[in-house]
């Protein structure tokens, strides 16, 4: 909780709210009026939702044959919206972790709703291996326990250790956004009445923000804050693991880790801006998601943005380099290949227009940063369809090269998961305060008696 | 709902102030003037209030993360250690206990340890879920105010009354029963 520091260090105060009851005030509207447009958008993604489970249904019904995958590209949309969705929650605990123990004191606008962006976005991730794996009554295998031979999961796997990394990242994301909750859903609940009244007072836990809990709560949160941050690191790089141990060309190399962690990032915070965009406009948060805090994101996605082109330029320099001709070959069929296409609209959406936030018009601009947001998630998506279906469509052996399309079912299941996502994420507007109330008082300067002014 | 614990034949007072500074003068009036066990409320985590108001030592906290995180590495190791030995497979021409393959698990185990042990440690030091009733609050501490709860025997109500009052708080309630907070 960065409080006096952050303003004595002429850190980023909130001029546009002056007082803690005007935040209380405008966060708790949100919970309170959900507006036409709310049950429209929440009709649409139900809608989307049900695409998902039917298509899903579909594909348990009748076999993982109704999906296009098949030797030799036996990873495709599933694996690659997998990835996406990983890579999607990490800005979340980095905003929330990692920018405060920095100290970033624009970090409090956005970061409960990054948060939740986080967790819904693992529980979206998480359903994709179930999927992929076909037959999802077996999920259970996942679980490390011997079999029936007494034979234990083979722990030198990264498929195991993505298992670990999932399942805590899950937790340990789901367990620090509702920790961080509590002391805002004490604030709904004393001004809730009725059945929404009963519910807070459940979820809030009997919070009354004595100083025996905010003196723990302030030291757990900067514990779990210290332990979020190396495990925001360590997932995605866990994550591509899954491909670096493999010696396919095009996935065996070390940058991957740093690569993917990048990559991570930057497709996050560009769902972050694509999410509160919308959110602030609707909600009426204009004093809360200042420009400033867009031009901090906009400044994260191109710091980003700029690592993640240098990573496939170094791709590239070391295929060639290497002299190694599968590896060689591989970058080629990226470039100029059957995939052509995926690889130059990852360039573009990845690489040449985030080059636009350079400038400070552009990042200044809410409608131009809502726009590239979505260039970047779409970018971003296909580098991980570029990587994974380019190179195991174009391995070693000129005869096991082979072309992989995806099927109706991949694409209900791809685009019904953004529904999936979507349909929490309204419910989260709903029913959890979307910004941050007690850590957004903590840039509002606090109330002195006039005798303390007049002597200051 | 679980009762509140009372404190028997104590009266609870409840000033709730405006601002922030007379808070802290007010803990710090209450704890000059001999007093223990009063509660300060705030909508957030004040530094100053809770070092200078009420000079808090150090949160036991951190011990249950250091104590989780190291249980969690440790399982990790030896979990994987265990499940190799259990029956020896050469695979990959690797070794059966291969270090950098378990550092992965034992890294994952001591996060997922340490964040769970840390809210437990969190849950008990901060008396947390609080299933009793509501009592020695008011519902503007979670909205722009700071309030001070103190209970106190018949003896010594009127001076801590005349403390509390000092400092002008926006209202100043006595309960005729005092509650452990």
């Amino acid at each position: 909780m960065a409080t006096a520091d952050a303003r004595q260090r002429g850190g980023l105060p909130n001029p546009d709210v002056a007082t803690y009851e005007a935040v209380n005030r405008d966060v708790l509207k949100v919970l309170s009026r959900p507006g036409r447009g709310w049950w429209v958008l929440f009709a649409m993604a139900a809608a989307g939702v049900a695409v998902f489970l039917g298509s899903w249904f579909y594909q348990i019904y009748q076999g993982i044959g109704v999906s296009g995958l098949n030797a030799p590209v036996g990873w495709g949309v599933y694996i690659t919206t997998f990835v996406f969705w990983v890579g999607i929650a990490h800005s979340g605990t980095l905003i929330s972790a990692i920018l405060f123990l920095f100290r970033a004191p624009w970090r409090q606008a956005i970061y409960r709703a990054s948060e939740a962006m986080t967790v819904f976005a693992v529980m979206t991730a998480g359903l994709f291996p179930l999927i992929h794996v076909g037959r999802v009554w077996h999920a259970y295998w996942l679980i490390p326990y011997p079999n029936s031979r007494f034979l234990w999961p083979n722990f030198r796997s990264p498929l195991v250790w993505d298992v670990f990394a999932i399942t805590t990242y899950f937790t340990v994301s789901a367990v620090f956004f509702y920790l961080g909750t509590i002391p805002d859903l004490a604030a709904a609940r004393d001004q809730a009445r009725g059945l929404r009244k009963k519910f807070y007072q459940i979820i809030s836990l009997g919070w009354r923000g004595t100083d025996r809990e905010w003196h723990h709560f302030s030291k757990a949160y900067i514990y779990l804050a210290a332990l979020a941050t190396p495990l925001v690191l360590s997932v995605h790089s866990v994550v591509s693991w899954d491909f670096a141990m493999a010696i396919v060309p095009g996935w065996h190399t070390t940058i991957f880790a740093p690569y993917f962690v990048a990559g991570a990032i930057f497709s996050g915070v560009a769902l972050v801006i694509t999410l509160a965009v919308p959110m602030r406009k609707y909600f009426g948060l204009e004093d809360y998601l200042t420009v400033k805090h867009f031009e901090a994101m906009a400044k994260l996605c191109l710091l980003t943005s700029s690592i993640v082109l240098y990573a496939y330029m170094t791709e590239y320099f070391l295929a060639w380099y290497s002299g190694e001709p599968p590896e060689r070959g591989s970058f080629w069929n990226r470039v100029f290949g059957h995939y052509w296409w995926a690889n130059w609209i990852m360039l573009t959406c990845n690489g040449l227009i985030p080059l636009m936030l350079w400038f400070k018009r552009v990042r200044r601009s809410i409608s131009a940063l809502f726009v590239i947001s979505i260039f970047i998630n779409i970018g971003m998506w296909f580098e991980r369809y570029v990587i994974i279906v380019t190179s195991l469509s174009h391995e070693y052996e000129p005869w096991a090269w082979g072309l992989y399309r995806p099927s109706y079912v991949e694409m209900g299941i791809l685009l019904g998961s953004f529904a999936w996502f979507g349909f929490w994420f309204l419910l989260f507007t709903r029913l959890l305060p979307p910004v941050a109330i007690a850590e957004m008082k903590e840039v509002v300067p606090p109330p002195m008696s006039s005798r303390k002014e007049a002597a200051t | 709902m679980i009762m509140p614990r009372r404190r028997q034949g104590h009266r609870g007072f409840f000033a709730l102030f405006e601002h922030l500074d007379s808070t802290i003068e007010a803990c710090k009036a209450l704890r000059a003037a001999g007093h223990k066990g009063f509660r300060a409320y705030a909508p957030l985590p004040e530094h100053h209030l809770l070092e200078e108001g009420l000079a808090l030592k150090h949160s036991p906290v951190r011990v249950f993360t250091l104590a989780g995180a190291m249980t969690g590495a440790a399982t990790g190791f030896a979990f994987t250690t265990w499940t190799s030995m259990d029956w020896p497979l050469v695979t990959g021409g690797k070794p059966v206990f291969s270090i950098p393959a378990y550092v992965v698990i034992a890294f994952e185990l001591a996060i997922l340890f340490g964040a769970l042990s840390t809210v437990i440690g969190l849950f008990i030091n901060a008396g947390l879920p609080n299933l009793r009733r509501m009592v020695a609050y008011h519902p503007e501490c979670s909205n722009g105010s700071f309030g001070v709860y103190i209970t106190a025997p018949p003896a010594q109500a009127e001076a801590v009354k005349r403390i509390l009052s000092g400092f002008d708080p926006a209202e100043l309630r006595e309960d005729p029963e005092g509650f452990d907070v």
